[in-house]
C-alpha cells in the first residue's frame, strides 16, 4: 500500500541508485555526448568490465575496487583501439558511413556479450569484499553497504570528470573539439589525437563503473541490454555532453526506477528508462541542460 | 508488363511450386523444420531493408515487430481459435499500426537516435507483455496445433510453404517499392534529407510509409513463429538476436537491392541452423556478429557489392 514512509524510502535509495547510474553513464556522455560516436557497444564494454573484475576477485581475491582501477588502463587502450577502428573506417568516409557505424557498434556489443558467454557461462556472477552484504540502519531505513560505496565512489567519480573535463587542459582540448572540430585545426591541434584520448578516457572509467555494477548486484552476460537504455536515457536527458546534467539526470532516472518497482514490482522495472529515453526524445531532445 | 517482371513472377511460380512439390514428395520433416527458420529470415531481411537499406534507418527493433506477430497470432488463437491464415494477416495489421507509431514517434530523429528509439519500443512492448496474463505472462504459454489442412500430411510442411508464400509476397513488394517513386524517394532522403525535401520529395510521408509496410512484413513473418514452435514466451520472441541476425543478413547480403537481404538470409541462416546443430547457439551469434562487423568494415556495399565488383572487373578485361 500506497505511504509516505514507503515513498521516502524509494526516493533516498532511488537517489543513491541514480548516482551509480551516473557512473556507468558518465562515459557515454563523453564518447557519444561529446564525440558524436554512436557507442551502442557501451554498456557491453562494461559488463566487460564487470567480469573482468569478478575474474580478479575470484582468482586473486582482490577488493573489486581495487581491480576496477587496475583494468582501467586496460580499458584505456582498448577504447583508443576502438575509436581508431571507427575513425578509420566510418567517420573519415562521411554520412554514408554513419548507418554502418552504428551496426559496427551492434556487432562488436554482440561479440563482446558472446565471448563473456563463453569463457564464463550465462550464469549469474558476483564478488565478495568486507562491504558486501552488510547494512547500515538510519532510524527505520535500512541501506546496503554495498549500495553506499557505489554511491560515494560514483559521486566521486563524476565529480572528478566534471572538473577534469572544465579545470585541465586536455579536458578542455576535449570539450573544443566537441564544440569546433574545424576550429581547432586551423588552431593548429590534431582533432583526431583529442578524440582519441577523449574515447579512451570515456572507455577507462568503465573499468571502475564495471567494479560497480558488480559490487551493487551480481551480473550476467546479458545484462548490458538493460543497460543500453539507461545509459542513453540518462546521457540523453542530460544533454548531450553535459556532465552535471549527467548527475541529474541520473537521479531522476534513478528515483523513478525505485519508485516505480516499489509501486508495481520489480517485472515492470526494464521499461521505465526507455519509456523515459523515449518521452525525452519526443519531448525534449536537446535534453534537460542541452547546449 | 515488362520482360524483366514477366521473368521475375515465373521464377516466383517455379519456386512456389517447388516448395509445394517438395512438401508432397520428402517424408523427412527436417529439411522443413530447418527450411522455414531459413524463409523466415528470407521475409524479415528483405522487409528489413525497406527501411534500413533504402531509406538508411537503422532498426535495431525487428523483435518488436517480431514478437508483435507472435503475440498477435497467440492472442488470437487464445481468444478465438483463429485459423492461421486470419493470424498473419491480423499480424500484417498490427504490424502496420505498430510501425506507423513507431515513425510518427520518431519522425525528426535520426541516426543513432532512431535506433535507439526502436529499441526502446521493443523493451517496452515485450515489458507489457511480460505483465499481461491472458498471454500466459513471463512464464509463456503452450499452444495446440489445429489439425492440419490438405494438401498437406504434417504442419510443419504446411508452415513452410506458408512462410514459402510470404517470402514471395515480400519480395514482390519490396520489388516494386525499389522500381516505383517511392524507392527513389526514400534514396532521396537517405543521402540527404534536408535536400530531398527541398527538391520536393515527400520525405516525411515516405518514411511513415516504409514503416508501415516494413513493419506489417516483419509481423506477418514473425506470425507463423507461433504455431511453429507451439509455444511463446516474451524472453524468446522479443529476443534481440532476431534483431542482430536480421541486421547482419541484410547488411551482408547488401541493401542497394532486395536480391541483397535475400542472398544474406539464405546464407547465414542456413549456415546457423548447420553451427547450432553441430556445434551451438552461442557460437552462431558470435560467427554472426563476427561477420557483421568484417562486412561493414570491409566491404560495405556487401555480396552484391562484391559480385558487382567482380562483374565490373570481369567485364574491363
Amino acid at each position: 500500500m500506497f505511504s509516505i514512509e514507503l515513498l521516502r524510502d524509494a526516493v533516498v535509495l532511488g537517489m543513491l541508485l541514480g548516482c551509480f547510474y551516473a557512473a556507468v553513464s558518465v562515459g557515454l556522455s563523453i564518447s557519444f555526448g561529446l564525440l558524436d560516436v554512436p557507442q551502442v557497444a557501451h554498456p557491453a564494454f562494461l559488463v566487460l568490465a564487470s567480469y573482468a573484475v569478478y575474474w580478479l576477485n575470484d582468482s586473486y581475491e582482490i577488493d573489486p575496487l581495487l581491480a576496477g582501477v587496475i583494468i582501467s588502463p586496460v580499458f584505456f587502450v582498448l577504447g583508443v583501439i576502438t575509436y581508431r577502428i571507427y575513425h578509420e573506417t566510418f567517420e573519415k568516409r562521411g554520412s554514408d558511413a554513419a548507418v554502418r557505424g552504428i551496426a559496427f557498434f551492434f556487432g562488436v556489443a554482440f561479440i563482446i556479450e558472446v565471448l563473456i558467454i563463453l569463457q564464463f557461462g550465462v550464469d549469474q556472477q558476483s564478488v565478495t569484499a568486507s562491504y558486501i552484504g552488510k547494512a547500515w540502519r538510519f532510524g527505520d531505513l535500512r541501506i546496503p553497504v554495498r549500495q553506499l560505496v557505489a554511491f560515494a565512489v560514483a559521486l566521486g567519480l563524476t565529480v572528478f570528470l566534471a572538473t577534469y573535463l572544465s579545470k585541465t587542459f586536455m579536458g578542455r582540448a576535449i570539450r573544443a573539439v566537441a564544440q569546433d572540430e574545424e576550429g581547432l585545426r586551423l588552431m593548429g591541434a590534431n582533432p583526431v589525437r583529442i578524440k582519441q584520448v577523449a574515447f579512451g578516457i570515456a572507455t577507462a572509467v568503465l573499468g571502475v563503473a564495471g567494479a560497480l555494477l558488480i559490487i551493487v548486484a551480481p551480473v550476467d552476460p546479458t545484462l548490458d541490454r538493460v543497460y543500453i537504455g539507461r545509459t542513453f536515457c540518462v546521457v540523453v536527458m542530460a544533454g548531450l555532453g553535459s556532465i552535471s546534467g549527467t548527475l541529474l539526470a541520473s537521479i531522476i532516472l534513478g528515483v523513478a526506477e525505485s519508485i516505480v518497482l516499489t509501486m508495481f514490482g520489480a517485472s515492470w522495472a526494464p521499461a521505465i528508462s526507455f519509456a523515459l529515453l523515449l518521452g525525452v526524445l519526443a519531448v525534449r531532445p536537446q535534453g534537460l541542460l542541452g547546449r | 508488363m515488362q520482360r524483366s517482371s514477366i521473368v521475375f513472377w515465373l521464377c516466383a511460380a517455379v519456386f512456389l511450386i517447388a516448395v509445394l512439390l517438395m512438401t508432397q514428395f520428402v517424408r523427412n520433416e527436417y529439411p522443413f523444420f530447418a527450411g522455414y527458420v531459413i524463409l523466415q529470415f528470407v521475409v524479415l531481411s528483405v522487409a528489413w531493408t525497406i527501411l534500413g537499406g533504402y531509406a538508411g534507418y537503422v532498426n535495431f527493433g525487428t523483435n518488436a515487430f517480431f514478437g508483435v506477430g507472435v503475440y498477435t497470432a497467440v492472442l488470437l488463437l487464445q481468444a478465438f481459435g483463429a485459423p492461421l491464415g486470419v493470424q498473419i494477416l491480423v499480424a500484417a495489421l498490427v504490424g502496420g499500426l505498430l510501425g506507423l507509431g513507431v515513425g510518427l514517434l520518431t519522425l525528426r530523429m535520426r541516426g543513432i537516435f532512431f535506433s535507439i528509439a526502436t529499441i526502446a519500443v521493443a523493451i517496452i512492448i515485450e515489458t507489457a507483455v511480460t505483465n499481461w496474463r491472458f498471454v500466459g505472462g513471463a512464464a509463456g504459454i503452450q499452444l495446440q496445433r489445429p489439425p492440419v489442412m490438405p494438401p498437406f500430411d504434417s504442419y510443419v510442411k504446411m508452415l513452410f510453404f506458408v512462410q514459402a508464400l510470404l517470402v514471395v509476397i515480400a519480395i514482390a513488394i519490396t520489388r516494386f517499392i525499389q522500381n516505383s517513386r517511392i524507392g527513389r524517394g526514400l534514396h532521396a532522403l537517405r543521402d540527404d534529407e534536408l535536400a530531398a525535401e527541398c527538391m520536393g520529395v515527400p520525405t516525411l510521408r515516405l518514411k511513415l510509409l516504409a514503416c508501415v509496410i516494413s513493419g506489417a512484413l516483419m509481423s506477418a513473418g514473425g506470425a507463423p513463429a507461433a504455431m511453429y514452435l507451439q509455444f511463446a514466451n516474451p524472453d524468446s520472441a522479443f529476443n534481440l538476436n532476431y534483431s542482430i541476425s536480421v541486421l547482419a543478413m541484410s547488411l551482408i547480403g547488401g541493401t542497394a537491392h532486395w536480391i541483397g537481404p535475400v542472398l544474406g538470409a539464405v546464407l547465414l541462416a542456413s549456415t546457423q541452423q548447420l553451427l547450432t546443430v553441430t556445434i551451438s547457439s552461442e557460437v552462431n551469434v558470435l560467427v554472426l556478429g563476427c561477420m557483421l562487423v568484417l562486412f561493414v568494415v570491409a566491404a560495405p556495399k556487401g555480396i552484391i557489392g562484391l559480385v558487382s565488383r567482380l562483374a565490373g572487373k570481369g567485364g574491363g578485361a
